[in-house]
C-alpha cells in the first residue's frame, strides 16, 4: 500500500467497536482524523439510558482514545433508523439529542435516515431533519440496504422538503445505482468499501474515473461486523495505482470529508495540523489506554504510508 | 434559598464577559438568556445553548483587575472566577436565567445538564455552583465532583470554588481535601481550608503522611496547613520530624503549624527553632508562599 504521504479522513467509521491496533494501523497509513456516526451496537436498546451513555462515549472516551494514537475524532449525533421503530423509546431519545448535537466535535446529524422504510422512521428522520436544520448542523444519512434507490431518493426529497440544503447533507452507502441521482441533485455522494458487499474498491476506482472527484466521499464504515478500517487508504493506494490523479485521490479521500463536514463549523485542517502530538501518559477518568508495563508514546506520530508486521516479539 | 443576588450576579458576569467576546456573541447570549427565561421556554432551549456558547462567545480567559476580584467576593463572598474563560461564563449566565422558584424542577435541569456533561461542560457547572440558588440540593452533585479523576474538573469544585466550604457535611469536605494533596493540586486554593479544619481531617492527613514516608515518597509541606490547630500528643512527633527534615519548605510549615496550634508542647517546639519563629513573626512565611513554592517546585 503507497498512500504517497497523503492526509486521509475517514468521515464513517465506528471505533467503539475497533481495538487500539486498529488506530495505531490507521494513523501509520495516514488517518489524520475521522468521523463516528452515532449507530446501533447490533443488538438493540431497551432504554434511553444506554443511549445516553453510548453518546457520551463518543464525545468522551472514545475521543480521548483516538488521541492517544494522533487520530482527530469528531461524531455525528442521532437516532438510527433500525432503533426509530420503538416509539416510546424513539420519543426518550429524540429529547436526549438536544443535550448532545451542540457539543464541541458534533459535526452533524447522523446517521439517520430509512432501513424499513416506515412511517416510524419517516417521522424521526423528519424530526431530526428539524433539529439539523435548527442548529444549521450537516446531516449524514443512511441509505438502506433494501430496496436502495427508492429509498435514497425518497432520502434526498425529504430532506429538500424540509428546507435542508443539499450541500448540508451527506447520503452515505451509494453504489453505480444510486451515483448519478445523487449528484445530479447537489448532494455529498459517500461510499462505503466493504469487503464482500457494499462496494469494492476496484468499483470505486471505476466510479471515480466516471464521475470524477467532486462531492465525492470515500469511507470504510467499519463497526463490529466483518468491514476493514484501513479501507480508506487502501482505495486511495489502488486509485493512485490505476492512474487516478493525486489531486482527485485527495478530494475523494480527505478534502470533500473535510468540505462537507466543516460546514459544521467544528471541523478545521488546524485541529490535526498543529495536533497532532501525542502523550500517552494522559488519562481520561482514570483510564489508560495502556496496560501493565507498556512504555507510553509522546511526542509527534510520524507516517509513511506502510504498515509494520504483526508479529509481536 | 440564595447564596448571590441572582440579578446582581448576572450583571456582573455580563461587564465581565463583554471584553473577552465580539458583539455579535454578547447578542446571541442575550437572545438565548431571553429564551429561556421566557414564558413556554422548552428544556431544549436550555440545552442546545449551553452546549452551543463556546462557538459564539468563544474561550478567551476573562482576565479580571484586581477590583473586580473584590467585587465578585461582594456578591458572593469567596467567588472567584479569575480563571474562568467566556464560554463558561456564558453558560453560567444561561443557567442562572432559567426559573428557579421551584427547587425541585430546577435542579433535576441542571443534573440532567450534568449527567450529559463534556468536560468543559463539567468544568463551568461545577464552577457555578457557589452562584446557584437551592445550594442544598447540591451536597451529592458537589461530592460526585470531588470522586472525578479529571483534572480541570477537579479543579473546578475544590479550588477557587466557596460551595465546599459553605455547603460540604465533614466528611465529604475532609475527603476533598485529602484528595486535593493525593492528586498534587494546590491546597492554598482551597476556599475556607482555615474555617473549615477539624481534629479528624488533622489524623486523616497525620495517617496520609505516614503512609508516604513509609513508602520513600515526599510529603506536601501544605499538608500540615490544616493540622495546626489540632496538634495532639501524636501529631507533635510528625511536626518535630518535620523541623529535621532537609527540605526548608518542610522546615517551614512545622513552623507555621506550631504558630497555630495553642498546645504548650508545640509552643515550645517552636521557641526552639528561633530562627523560623522570627520570621513567622515577620510574616515572611506563610500558607500561600509555601504553597507556591512547593507548586514551582514540583
Ligand atoms: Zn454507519
Amino acid at each position: 500500500m503507497n498512500t504517497q504521504n497523503l492526509m486521509l479522513i475517514d468521515p464513517h467509521i465506528h471505533m467503539t467497536s475497533r481495538t487500539t491496533d486498529d488506530y495505531a494501523r490507521m494513523r501509520q497509513a495516514g488517518i489524520v482524523a475521522i468521523i463516528e456516526p452515532a449507530f446501533w451496537l447490533g443488538q438493540p436498546r431497551t432504554e434511553p439510558g444506554s443511549f445516553k451513555d453510548y453518546f457520551s462515549s463518543l464525545v468522551g472516551w472514545e475521543r480521548f482514545r483516538a488521541s492517544q494514537f494522533g487520530i482527530k475524532h469528531y461524531c455525528t449525533i442521532g437516532l438510527n433508523s433500525k432503533e426509530a421503530n420503538n416509539e416510546p423509546l424513539a420519543e426518550q431519545v429524540m429529547e436526549l439529542l438536544p443535550l448532545f448535537v451542540c457539543k464541541e466535535g458534533v459535526v452533524g446529524v447522523g446517521e439517520i435516515g430509512y432501513d424499513d422504510q416506515t412511517p416510524i422512521e419517516d417521522k424521526y428522520f423528519r424530526a431530526q431533519l428539524e433539529l439539523a436544520k435548527e442548529v444549521n448542523l450537516p446531516v449524514q444519512v443512511h441509505t438502506p440496504h433494501r430496496d436502495k434507490k427508492a429509498g435514497t431518493i425518497k432520502s434526498m426529497e425529504v430532506c429538500l422538503e424540509h428546507g435542508i440544503a443539499p450541500d448540508m447533507v451527506v447520503i452515505d452507502h451509494n453504489n453505480e445505482e444510486t451515483v448519478k441521482d445523487v449528484l445530479d441533485r447537489g448532494f455529498w455522494a459517500a461510499f462505503t468499501i466493504y469487503p464482500n458487499s457494499k462496494m469494492g474498491n476496484e468499483r470505486m476506482v471505476e466510479i471515480v474515473k466516471q464521475y470524477g472527484s467532486e462531492r465525492i466521499i470515500v469511507n470504510s464504515s467499519a463497526d463490529w461486523g466483518v468491514s476493514d478500517p484501513l479501507s480508506v487508504p487502501k482505495t486511495a493506494s489502488l486509485m493512485l495505482e490505476r492512474g487516478i490523479s493525486l489531486e482527485d485521490v485527495r478530494k475523494v479521500c480527505y478534502q470533500n470529508a473535510l468540505d462537507s463536514f466543516g460546514k459544521s463549523g467544528q471541523m478545521h485542517e488546524s485541529d490535526w495540523l498543529q495536533g497532532s502530538q501525542v502523550d500517552q501518559r494522559e488519562k481520561f477518568s482514570d483510564n489508560s489506554v495502556l496496560r501493565g508495563g507498556q512504555t507510553p508514546v509522546v511526542g509527534d506520530v510520524t507516517t509513511d504510508g506502510t504498515l509494520e508486521s504483526n508479529i509481536v516479539r | 434559598m440564595y447564596q448571590a443576588d441572582i440579578y446582581a450576579t448576572k450583571t456582573f458576569l455580563k461587564e465581565l464577559l463583554e471584553r473577552s467576546t465580539t458583539t455579535q456573541g454578547q447578542e446571541w447570549l442575550t437572545k438565548k438568556m431571553e429564551l429561556i427565561d421566557a414564558e413556554g421556554a422548552t428544556p431544549k432551549d436550555l440545552y442546545l445553548a449551553f452546549s452551543a456558547a463556546p462557538r459564539f462567545v468563544g474561550r478567551e480567559p476573562l482576565h479580571l483587575s484586581q477590583h473586580e476580584i473584590e467585587m465578585a467576593n461582594l456578591i458572593r463572598p469567596g467567588f472567584n472566577p479569575s480563571r474562568w474563560n467566556a464560554a463558561q461564563t456564558a453558560r453560567t449566565l444561561l443557567i442562572l436565567s432559567q426559573p428557579y422558584q421551584d427547587g425541585e424542577a430546577f435542579r433535576d435541569t441542571i443534573e440532567t445538564l450534568f449527567n450529559t456533561a463534556d468536560m468543559g461542560e463539567l468544568v463551568a457547572l461545577y464552577a457555578a455552583l457557589p452562584l446557584l440558588p437551592h445550594p442544598e440540593l447540591f451536597r451529592s452533585r458537589a461530592a460526585e465532583g470531588f470522586r472525578t479523576n479529571m483534572g480541570d474538573v477537579f479543579e473546578a469544585v475544590a479550588l477557587d470554588n466557596p460551595y465546599p466550604a459553605d455547603y460540604m457535611h465533614e466528611d465529604a469536605w475532609n475527603n476533598m481535601v485529602l484528595k486535593t494533596l493525593f492528586v498534587g493540586k494546590p491546597v492554598f486554593r482551597i476556599y475556607g481550608i482555615e474555617k473549615r479544619s477539624n481534629a479528624k481531617l488533622a489524623r486523616i492527613l497525620s495517617d496520609y503522611a505516614h503512609e508516604r514516608w513509609a513508602a520513600g515518597r515526599p510529603v506536601s509541606p501544605e499538608l500540615w496547613r490544616p493540622v495546626g490547630p489540632f496538634i495532639d500528643e501524636a501529631i507533635l512527633e510528625d511536626i518535630k520530624k518535620l523541623f529535621s527534615q532537609p527540605n526548608e519548605l518542610e522546615q517551614e510549615a512545622a513552623a507555621l503549624a506550631c504558630a497555630e496550634s495553642s498546645c504548650t508542647p508545640a509552643r515550645e517546639l517552636l521557641n526552639a527553632h528561633p530562627q523560623l519563629k522570627s520570621r513567622v513573626e515577620n510574616g515572611e512565611i506563610s500558607w500561600s508562599l509555601i504553597g507556591d513554592k512547593a507548586l514551582a517546585a514540583n
